[in-house]
């Protein structure tokens, strides 16, 4: 038996390490660790309700949108308002943007270097892990090429995205009640221009080099299965319901989503055990070292059962019927970077209506009243899964706010019953070529799609935050 | 072909994103500079941060990222981007490392709180590389470091009260360790890609640091107050306020931090000059200077000690936590400074 450690996992966000032991040729037990601890819940402790809108942002810089989205439901909720429709759209249209910019760099920047074998005079390519690069000559040249060009097509959603959220990749203008921004046609015009050139980007260029990738690694549709159940809270609130739909698919049956079935378990965890585990209470204080621990993520449950997030998620519970046409094949790297062209897709085009149902003129933004006390929940599935906020305000402070993210549910360590999160499940049974060229463990890893800043955030209790401190 | 001076460089920086981006203009300038042994080595490690002020340097103007990758540096290493991992990207590091005279970027904060463990950047040996440890060791053998970002520049939201970690700045650590090595701190939560690209570029042209103000940031960008180059500034100075998020007018009661808050968003704008802050209706949040985010919550509150229109807000008599230059009259003083060859040494005199 061999011991293989991967540390750092670089072409993620974050600080990961994996830890797998090999024997005869597979992995047979697994291992996953965040690295990083900041403690920006606690941090967010006796600070005016808004501030968290933005202090979330810095949990993570690849997809703070969907940290200002779920802080701005969650405020939405505990103030007691809605945002007009003009600022429901501009936080979709907004929204959207990131999930164009994180898909395109996801496939050409953190993943496609497992397949794509670069020039070596394009720094940093080299040196990597040796491997089976197969793809023919002129499939990689041109994938070489579009590495390049996605960089642009990144940067111009990210444009889009600042068109109404001010700047990217950190937004300033989602605020609890709808958006700060106002709307003109200079501005849909503006945003109309850039996404037709990357709707043509993904029609034609994106999701046709994912299936090229996919066609010449089909075994990698057999690899990394995971734990096949799959949790999505659904996404871009329409007038009524979500554009994606939020569901869960347990044991193979489908099913709707309570989130009263929430939990987090942190026996492998560097925290103390004593906490509780529903996330509207949830307050953990480190304790690195713990024996048994491994890590700075904790284990997100729902009915006690470990569940997948992300595009696969989404596309599956959505029903999306080139997904489930896969049947179990879905379940796989490929099934993850097929699922998130799909959506790209779906959702660039639908953007494109969305845009042209904003009013210009018309209020983006609905007044709020700072309340005594209340209580919140924004759930929105950003880009990489589903991502819950918890907020609770006594006298007009946070006395606590939890965020359970979407890389918590997927890279997240084995929980009190000893049963490994989805991540560590996907690479157990994986055959590993050379152990000193462990391409096979990445591979997996990065189809995920794992952020680590979003997934290490906790709160500490033991200090004193004043009188807003409630345990 | 002559080379570019300080003052060409000067203005260059100046200039804003709508007339010719930044790094569209040093390309040419940088490729030139380049030494004949080759593109200078750069190494990224991320500490406690986000990862944002990498993402935003993606978004440089044309010419693109790609350029400054494939032309202007030699990055041998960056947790995103990079080919390797595991004990190959450990390798490319240690290599660099003895290899000495490359540039250190420094991106998030240092966690130093219990020997720094909150925060670890791979294994040698069996055992975990703490991320303060790696820094040190870099830093020692590096020709000089950028701090990008106010996590890295000052602490950032990751020493933001009660700082759970003990994290602390790029600078405090190397000082406390007694290492010499030069640090330019380039604040922004996010950074602006210009302010990273334009830094880099003038070390690698004039081989030395810009000129920086008394917490360390490059006056060229960092100079200028956002309230008293604010396009809304006409609404403050009619008493014309913003009750509410959307509104137009002065955000001052909303909660803008635009008077204790220096950098040029307001020119440079930001995406390819699509928008900026409050532009976009937000409020300033100050997230350049030293004490963000403290200094700055409540985000939605107006802050206190600003003087009502009638009396000029003074950008040094709010917040006294900062520390920072009046604003007035540092462009001047910066060109007749850096004309006169006073570049590269920490300004202990403050500005007048």
């Amino acid at each position: 038996m061999q011991k293989v450690i991967v540390d750092p996992v670089t072409r993620i966000e974050g600080h990961l390490k994996i830890e797998v032991e090999v024997d005869g040729g597979k992995v047979i037990s697994a291992k996953s660790s965040g690295t990083l601890f900041r403690g920006i819940e606690l941090i967010l402790q006796g600070h005016d309700p808004r501030d968290a809108q933005e202090l979330v942002q810095r949990i993570c810089g690849v997809c703070p949108l969907g940290h200002a989205t779920a802080s701005a439901f969650a405020l939405d909720d505990a103030f007691g308002i809605e945002p007009p429709d003009n600022g429901r759209i501009l936080r979709n249209l907004i929204l959207g943007s990131n999930y164009i910019q994180s898909d395109i760099l996801h496939f050409y920047h953190l993943a496609a270097l497992d397949y794509v074998k670069g020039p070596d005079t394009i720094l940093p390519l080299a040196p990597r892990y040796e491997g089976d690069y197969r793809l023919p000559d002129d499939v990689n040249a041109a994938a070489v090429e579009h590495y390049l060009l996605a960089l642009e097509m990144r940067k111009k959603a990210h444009e889009m995205l600042a068109l109404f959220g001010g700047r990217a990749p950190t937004p300033r203008s989602i605020v609890p009640g709808g958006v700060t921004e106002v709307v003109d046609t200079e501005k849909i015009l503006n945003f109309k221009y850039r996404l037709a050139e990357l709707i043509d980007f993904i029609d034609n260029i994106y999701l046709p080099d994912v299936l090229a990738v996919a066609d010449v690694y089909k075994d990698w549709f057999d690899i990394g299965r995971g734990c096949k159940n799959l949790l999505s809270y659904g996404t871009f609130p329409q007038k009524e319901g979500r554009f994606i739909k939020e569901g869960t698919y347990i044991d193979g049956k489908d099913g709707p989503f309570d989130p009263e079935q929430i939990t987090e378990d942190v026996k492998h965890s560097w925290y103390k055990d004593n906490i509780d585990k529903s996330p509207k209470e949830a307050v953990v204080s480190p304790e690195h070292g713990k024996a048994d621990a491994y890590s700075w993520l904790k284990s997100p449950r729902y009915n006690g059962k470990v569940l997948e997030v992300g595009p696969l998620a989404r596309m599956w519970v959505d029903k999306d019927t080139k997904i489930r046409a896969l049947g179990e094949k879905a379940f796989s790297v490929m099934g993850r970077h097929a699922a998130r062209a799909f959506e790209i897709q779906k959702v660039a085009h639908a953007m494109n209506d969305w845009v042209m149902e904003l009013k210009p003129g018309e209020p983006t933004c609905t007044p709020h009243e700072l309340p005594k006390n209340a209580e919140g929940v924004g759930t929105v599935d950003a880009v990489r899964g589903a991502l819950g906020h918890w907020i609770k305000i006594e006298a007009g402070r946070v006395s606590k706010y939890n965020c359970v993210v979407p890389t918590t549910w997927n890279a997240g360590p084995r929980d009190d019953k000893g049963q490994p999160g989805p991540i560590e499940q996907a690479l157990v049974g994986t055959p590993v070529n050379d152990v000193n060229n462990p391409i096979e463990l990445v591979r997996i890893v990065r189809s995920f799609d794992p952020c680590i800043g979003c997934a290490v955030h906790v709160i500490t209790p033991n200090r004193n935050v004043g009188a807003f401190r409630v345990y | 072909m002559k080379k570019l001076s300080r003052r060409g460089f000067l203005k260059l920086c100046a200039g804003s994103a709508a007339a010719v981006s930044l790094s569209q203009a040093l390309l040419p300038e940088l490729a030139k500079a380049a030494p004949a042994s080759g593109k200078p080595a750069v190494i990224w490690m991320q500490g406690a941060g986000c990862t944002g002020c990498s993402v935003s340097l993606l978004n440089s103007d044309q010419p693109e990222i790609k350029e400054i990758l494939t032309e202007i540096i030699d990055l041998k290493f960056h947790p995103n981007v990079s080919a390797a991992a595991g004990d190959l990207a450990m390798k490319v590091i240690d290599d660099t490392r003895d290899a000495g005279g490359f540039y250190l970027v420094v991106e998030g904060a240092v966690p130093t709180k219990d020997g720094g463990i909150y925060c670890t950047v791979g294994e040698r040996d069996g055992k975990e590389v703490v991320f303060q440890d790696r820094v040190k060791e870099l830093a020692k053998k590096a020709a000089a470091i950028i701090a990008i970002g106010t996590c890295a520049s000052y602490g950032g939201v990751a020493a933001a009260k009660p700082n759970p970690t003990g994290s602390k700045s790029v600078e405090a650590v190397l000082k406390e360790a007694g290492i010499k090595t030069p640090v330019v701190n380039i604040p922004g939560c996010p950074i602006h890609p210009d302010w990273f690209v334009g830094t880099l570029a003038h070390i690698l042209l004039f081989d030395e640091i810009p000129e920086v103000d008394k917490i360390g940031r490059p006056k060229i960008f960092y100079g200028k107050c956002v309230h008293d180059n604010c396009p809304r500034r006409q609404y403050f100075d009619s008493s014309d306020f913003a009750k509410n998020f959307s509104d137009p007018g002065c955000l001052l009661e909303i909660g803008c931090k635009g008077p204790l808050a220096h950098c040029d968003s307001f020119d440079r704008l930001w995406n390819s000059g699509v928008n900026w802050c409050i532009k976009s209706g937000a409020p300033c949040l100050g997230c350049t200077e030293k004490d963000f985010p403290d200094c700055a919550t409540p985000f939605y509150e107006r802050m206190p000690g600003v003087n009502l229109p009638g009396v000029t807000a003074r950008a040094d008599a709010v917040g006294g936590v900062l520390g920072v230059a009046v604003a007035a009259g540092i462009g001047a003083h910066l060109v007749g400074s850096i004309a006169k060859g006073r570049t590269g040494k920490k300004d202990e005199g403050g500005d007048e």
